[in-house]
């Protein structure tokens, strides 16, 4: 479903993705941990292209990702990203929010872009804040909205970078467990997150990042039980501690 | 006084026509501001360029200047359209440029963020700019924009300098028939004022209206 393959990125003379090689199947969920700066944004940024790579190539479902204009824009329909501070539009209430898109890229109707709109409020368990504006909601429910409003374009794949990082603590698991049920619905889905129980429990794959290259990748428990390289040894005992 | 009742028609043309060209001015320097703003913020690193040069440009020249420039100037090159529409033109073109920049200082004033979601989502950057960012941005200016509204209005009267008869032309010339300066400007100058009262009381409104929870 996703392939990357040489994937180089510099910022100015610093240069946060090194050959970076990654493949994701349909279906599959690969978490991607590591310390911070190590280049997990940035490459979830790269497969959507919000951000350019100097070289290397994304391939999503087969097809090179375009560089501009509205090829891109028609990827990106079919490639859901959730942001660390959900980004929600302001100015619209939520129901707003994920009824927008699909009416201006997918060209639905209203009355059945607001159908849909409720069906996915009620998936992800927020259905009576339809009618709030954004700031009004705690911020589990607005990521979760910001989820709703991701897949209300029926993506191919979604992309999470940090969903939980800027929730309080009692808010993390109402967001995790939408992630899970959407990852045991099939959904192909590259998380980064440090949130090593959702990795262990939900992943296919974990892949660890350090420096801006992947430096491990296996399956949860071997990862967790027995990390091959000692950065990735140093990394879990540091965030496993606390 | 009298001189003032006296002359009431000459006033009220006069007023009629300062009224018309505030409106048009105003809606075609709007235009003229988002679409400045649209290729300054925009992606095109070539529009970028044309926008700035633009801004600058007609930030750093008298109106009054561009007035007369395009006044006697475009005749000499084969282009003839009447006076007031020649003015309303220009002063279009000029306040486009302050439009555009109090709508880029709105758009900065969003976060990223917003037009990064928007993208995501396969919004082309013409969509996420028109249905994300710039109404949002809109609502962070609307004071801004509404002295411009009012700089426009005050600006309309240099095109008396060039000929058109609007309302500072219409009391100039009532004044050369009466001698009574004061009574005559004051008047158009309450005039001018309640121009801008009201303009002051709409972007009041507008902006309780709009505000955004955040
Ligand atoms: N827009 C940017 N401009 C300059 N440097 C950046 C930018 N975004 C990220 N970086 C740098 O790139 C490196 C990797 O960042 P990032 O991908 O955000 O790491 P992570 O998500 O793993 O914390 C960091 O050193 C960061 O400072
Ligand atoms: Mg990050």
């Amino acid at each position: 479903m996703i392939r990357v393959r040489g994937l180089n990125k510099w910022f100015g003379d610093h240069h946060v993705l090194h050959d970076v090689d990654l493949d994701v199947a349909r279906g599959e969920v690969v978490v991607v941990i590591g310390p911070s700066g190590s280049g997990k944004s940035t490459l979830c940024r790269c497969l959507n292209r919000l951000e350019a790579a100097d070289s290397g190539e994304v391939l999503v479902d087969g097809v090179p990702v375009p560089a501009e204009g509205r090829a891109l824009a028609r990827l990106r329909a079919d490639v859901g990203m959730v942001f660390q501070n959900f980004n929600l539009f302001q100015h619209k209430t939520v129901l707003e929010n994920v009824m927008l898109a699909p009416m201006k890229v997918r060209g639905v109707s209203r009355a059945e872009a607001e159908r849909t709109a409720h069906e996915l409020l009620a998936r992800v368990g927020i259905a009576e804040q339809a009618g709030k504006q954004p700031a009004r909601l705690s911020g589990g429910q607005q990521q979760r909205a910001a989820i709703a409003r991701a897949l209300a374009m029926r993506p191919k794949v979604m992309l999470f970078d940090e969903p939980t990082s800027a929730l309080d603590p009692e808010m993390v698991g109402e967001v995790l467990d939408v992630m899970t049920g959407l990852a045991a619905d099939g959904m192909t889905m590259v998380v980064v997150t440090h949130e090593m129980g959702f990795a262990r429990r939900a992943a296919d794959r974990v892949v660890f990042m350090d420096g801006g290259r992947i430096v491990e990748t296996g399956e949860p428990n071997a990862f967790f039980d027995s990390p091959r390289t000692d950065r990735a040894r140093d990394f879990l005992a540091k965030v496993l501690t606390h | 006084m009298s001189a003032l009742l006296d002359h009431l028609p000459e006033f009220w043309q006069g007023l009629v026509v300062t009224l018309q060209m505030t409106a048009a001015s105003f809606a075609g320097a709007a235009v003229v501001g988002l679409v400045i703003v649209a290729m300054r913020v925009g992606p095109v690193p070539v529009l970028r360029a044309v926008a700035t040069v633009y801004v600058e440009t007609l930030q750093n020249l008298p109106l009054l200047v561009l007035l007369v420039l395009a006044v006697f100037g475009l005749p000499e090159i084969g282009l003839k359209a009447g006076l007031t529409t020649t003015a309303i033109v220009v002063i279009a073109l000029y306040e486009g440029a302050y439009i555009a920049e109090a709508l880029r200082s709105g758009v900065n004033a969003i976060s990223a963020g917003q037009g990064e979601a928007a993208r995501a989502l396969g919004l082309t950057f013409g969509q996420s700019l028109r249905h994300v960012v710039l109404p949002q941005a809109l609502r962070t200016v609307v004071q801004p924009i509404g002295n411009i509204f009012i700089a426009l209005t005050m600006n309309t009267s240099l095109a008396a300098a060039v000929g058109v008869v609007e309302l500072t032309a219409a009391a100039n010339r009532v004044n050369l028939l009466e001698a009574q300066p004061i009574p005559i400007f004051v008047g158009a100058g309450l005039a001018y004022a309640a121009i801008a009262a009201c303009a002051g009381f709409v972007t009041g409104r507008l902006e309780r209206r709009l505000a955004v929870a955040r």
